[in-house]
């Protein structure tokens, strides 16, 4: 007759009680597995977001539009191929599928105020980029469509310039201040965007109505910009857009059907899958290195395991000589290995969570601990800590009692 | 006494295979014990008592030959079965107590009951009761490393009788204690044989141990060399 459960677990639990410390470093194995695959995957999954969250606050269903055919655009040089006017920003802007559309033109300049003076980005544009980069006010406003036909030598500053040029707690709202010998009138602060992705301080710039830009600042000819911010209504309808933008370009610029189009179009979204795959390919590295740690909690855990296995061998000698069926060994053991496996999930679920608070206490990072990591760590451990706790056990359940009682 | 011997072997034969070597542990050997005797198996090392112990113990399966336990013959039994025989039947004391060593004396008393299938207040008051036997029932909450040798082999014949088996082997139940506590330890064996009319097999190579028996049985080669009445009989006198 099979001994009962509760008489089992009874003999589990004054087996692991009578070895404590073998029961703890057995478990400490675990639980260093455990936390780590936890902490790794949320640090990983917190990368993720915080990329994520960045790219989408650029605006998922943006559409960027450059001058020059594809791949002869590059980065830093945007603008040195002059195809792209103000009047096509304003025909991309009358297609249906479009929200908004902001022409972009990039200077950067020396821009003074009283004695102070900071270098940084110019950028001209139209009132539709508040709309397009979620602009917000701190203080005073945007320019608006007036200040663009009038090309008004008005300013708006990012945190960064104000900060560099304004002492503490004053008004910038009314002050002037100068870019490259003009004086422009400070209409409005905006709130702080933090960094870009790519590390870039997005409110160390300056916004300028496009008109302002290309006449009195930077002197372009031909009213050419440097680039075309566009908004597409419904992402669902990113690819049409995107193709009503292309011919209508085409038209514009009277290309033959033979000929390459003079412009690029860069799809946000495609953008935002292309960061998805580096953070996620962050994640799988973290957790792989979990995944190494919780091997070698497992080698740990397999280590105490084979060192006690004489002293245990014996004592399943003596419980088979006293009446215990091969069974009812394995099973006690089986359940040991469980219990522990448990245990030790339970602590190192704990840690790794513990583990994740403090990391984003300290790092700033959101470290969010998910359901699959948890899982994923304490499946893994179970099946390591029963088959490291099991294989001995079986291994003496299969001896007779007489050879497992001379184990040595 | 009537009916078959309580253990009755047929020409036992054990080789293991050592290392390529056949090693005859025992050469087809004979013997009947009946219900209620006291014997001692007496031999040198390597002479097979030991292992003709295991098998008699059903710990272990002889190569050839016969063994009957009280009229069954434990070939043909299954190894669960065998357990439960182990369990019901047989109580063992070794020479190193084998008990375990961080549980208390009364749950390594306990055990052999959970292992009967029992639970509850009657398992702690049966190991109690056997405790109180060998007069260790004020130890019950010790652990066998709080304990000397003597103690702790007195909490195994506990462990052994616990279930009112009809067999106690013990194998060279003294080789590791005194002469003093030796001395005790036969007569706490002499006490529960003629109290509890339990069979006591001893395996011993000392001949001042087998005195405590009522027969004396000599190995010699894997073979019975020798097998006569203790004529002289020493019993235990407690309080002497």
């Amino acid at each position: 007759m099979p001994v009962k459960f509760s008489v089992l677990g009874d003999f589990s639990l004054q087996a692991l009680k009578a070895n404590k410390m073998r029961s703890f470093l057995t478990m400490l194995g675990i639980i260093i597995g455990v936390a780590a695959v936890i902490l790794m995957m949320a640090i990983g999954q917190g990368a993720q977001d915080r990329v994520l969250a960045q790219i989408n606050s650029l605006g998922s269903n943006l559409l960027m539009v450059l001058p020059g055919a594809a791949g002869q655009y590059v980065r830093g040089s945007g603008g040195s191929v002059n195809t792209m006017t103000l009047q096509d920003a304003q025909a991309v802007a009358g297609l249906p599928g479009v929200a908004y559309s902001a022409p972009i033109v990039r200077g950067s300049g020396l821009v003074t105020y009283q004695d102070q003076t900071w270098t940084t980005s110019i950028e001209g544009t139209t009132p539709e980029v508040v709309n397009i980069s979620a602009l917000q006010m701190a203080q005073g406003r945007f320019f608006g469509q007036s200040d663009v036909q009038s090309i008004a030598p008005v300013a708006v500053l990012g945190q960064t310039v104000y900060q560099n040029l304004y002492p503490p707690g004053t008004n910038p709202v009314g002050s002037q201040i100068r870019v490259h010998g003009i004086t422009f009138r400070v209409i409005g602060l905006l709130q702080s965007l933090g960094a870009s992705s790519g590390g870039q301080d997005r409110d160390d710039i300056i916004y300028i109505p496009v008109t302002t830009a290309q006449i009195r600042l930077l002197g372009v000819s031909n009213q050419s910009i440097n680039a075309m911010q566009v908004q597409v209504r419904n992402k669902d309808e990113m690819d049409d857009v995107q193709a009503e933008i292309t011919s209508l370009l085409r038209r514009r610029h009277r290309l033959a059907a033979n000929q390459d189009n003079d412009f690029n179009i860069r799809n946000m979204a495609q953008i935002q899958s292309a960061a998805e795959n580096v953070t996620s390919l962050l994640t799988i590295f973290l957790a792989g290195v979990a995944a190494i740690s919780l091997i070698v909690g497992g080698i740990g855990v397999m280590n105490i395991m084979l060192v006690s296995v004489t002293e245990r061998t014996r004592e399943i000698g003596v419980r088979m000589a006293i009446g215990a069926s091969k069974k009812d060994v394995l099973n006690q053991f089986l359940l040991e290995a469980v219990l522990l496996s448990l245990a030790g999930s339970f602590f190192g679920i704990v840690a790794g969570m513990a583990g994740a608070r403090v990391f984003a206490f300290f790092v700033h990072w959101p470290a969010p601990v998910s359901l699959f990591s948890i899982l994923l760590a304490v499946g893994f451990s179970i099946v390591i800590g029963v088959f490291f706790g099991y294989y001995p056990a079986r291994r003496a359940a299969g001896l007779n009692p007489a050879e497992a009682l001379s184990y040595e | 006494m009537s009916g078959p011997p309580l253990i009755q072997c047929q020409e036992l034969t054990k080789v293991y295979p050592l290392k390529g070597v056949a090693v005859h542990a025992l050469r087809g050997v004979d013997l009947e014990i009946a219900r209620g005797e006291m014997a001692a198996i007496m031999g040198a090392s390597g002479s097979g008592k030991s292992t003709l112990m295991n098998i008699i113990g059903c710990m272990d399966r002889q190569t050839s030959g016969r063994y009957h336990l009280d009229g069954v013959d434990v070939s043909t039994l299954k190894e669960s079965e065998l357990a439960s025989l182990r369990n019901k039947k047989l109580g063992f004391v070794f020479q190193r107590y084998n008990l375990l060593p961080r549980a208390s004396a009364l749950y390594n008393v306990e055990l052999p009951l959970f292992y009967a299938g029992l639970s509850g207040a009657e398992v702690t008051a049966r190991a109690l009761a056997a405790l109180e036997r060998v007069g260790l029932r004020d130890f019950a909450r010790h652990r066998p490393n709080q304990m000397s040798g003597g103690q702790q082999q007195r909490v195994a014949i506990a462990r052994a009788m616990v279930n009112n088996p009809l067999v106690i082997l013990a194998d060279e139940p003294t080789g590791a204690l005194d002469t003093a506590s030796s001395a005790e330890i036969m007569g706490i064996f002499q006490q529960m044989h003629s109290e509890q009319g339990v069979t006591v097999v001893i395996v011993t190579h000392e001949p001042d141990i087998a005195v405590y028996c009522q027969r004396k049985i000599t190995m010699r080669d894997g073979s019975i060399a020798g097998d006569e009445p203790v004529i002289h009989r020493t019993i235990f006198n407690r309080g002497a």
